[in-house]
């Protein structure tokens, strides 16, 4: 197999999640969205594994799970906490801080 | 070597549309549903690449615990589910074409850069892809980052029970 073709896929893959985070305005959608990033390089991670004959690439693949799991908990108890100051998971009427 | 390769873009293009369904559906139910089979299919490329061990992490920790774990999102944030309500805002054009120029610049500098490479999955891939290796590679080489990473994961959890709890 051509090492092109995952590249590619998860360059797409990672494409469609900086789609995602910038066009998206419910919270949980963008998580996912940034998911979707995490998921891409996870995907070039392990295919590089592979090309080197190696396994650090699997056990840093295994660390950025880790950190994904971590990350939706955060942030999916930030857009909760949005979602109970404002009554809407929206984002776009996050602008507190606006001059 | 032909097998693989169909299986790769019977998955990579059943991938391709469900991500392009994560970001476009209009329902975030469907949203989180698209988003399993783009895992599932991660997860199909990673025994491809005979790298079985994050395969099932990846089945069991995103499937299993992160698509639960945005379940709960949306039913705790109350998302709309039939498309009565915009899910997407007025920059969608402006992020197309982002995503887009950042695709092209990508596939270029991919196809400039590793354009011959192949991958060979032998006997000896599949050996070096055990677990027993992956294990060894985590509690030898890489022991210091597994601690840190697993105090990184305590520290999250504490921090999104304090922040989601109502006081």
């Amino acid at each position: 197999m051509q090492l092109n073709q995952f590249l590619l896929l998860s360059a797409f893959l990672f494409c469609t999640g900086v789609y995602g985070v910038l066009a998206r305005r419910n919270g949980v959608l963008v998580l996912m969205s940034v998911e979707l990033m995490l998921n891409a390089v996870n995907i070039n991670l392990v295919a590089f594994s592979a090309f080197n004959h190696g396994v650090s690439g699997q056990v840093f693949a295994l660390f950025v799970i880790t950190i994904a799991a971590a990350e939706v908990g955060v942030g999916l108890a930030i857009v909760l906490l949005i979602y109970r100051n404002l009554r809407s998971p929206d984002l776009d009427q996050v602008d507190q801080l606006k001059g | 070597m032909v097998a693989e390769n169909v299986a790769f873009w019977i998955i990579a293009v059943a991938m391709a549309a469900a991500a392009i369904g994560v970001v476009r559906s209009q329902n975030v139910v469907h949203a989180a549903l698209y988003l399993v089979v783009v895992l599932a299919g991660a997860a199909a490329q990673y025994i491809l690449l005979a790298a079985e061990f994050v395969a099932w992490v990846q089945v069991l920790v995103y499937i299993g615990a992160i698509v639960i774990l945005f379940l709960f999102g949306i039913m705790l944030t109350r998302a709309p589910m039939r498309g009565d309500t915009e899910l997407d805002n007025d920059q969608r054009w402006v992020a197309a074409v982002t995503a887009l120029f950042l695709l092209g610049v990508l596939v270029f500098l991919l196809v400039d850069a590793f354009g011959d490479r192949s991958i060979k999955v032998d006997n000896s891939l599949r050996a070096v892809g055990l677990s027993q290796n992956v294990a060894d590679s985590i509690f030898r080489t890489y022991v210091m980052p597994f601690e840190i990473v697993s105090m990184l994961l305590l520290a999250a959890l504490v921090g999104a029970v304090a922040i989601a709890r109502r006081d």
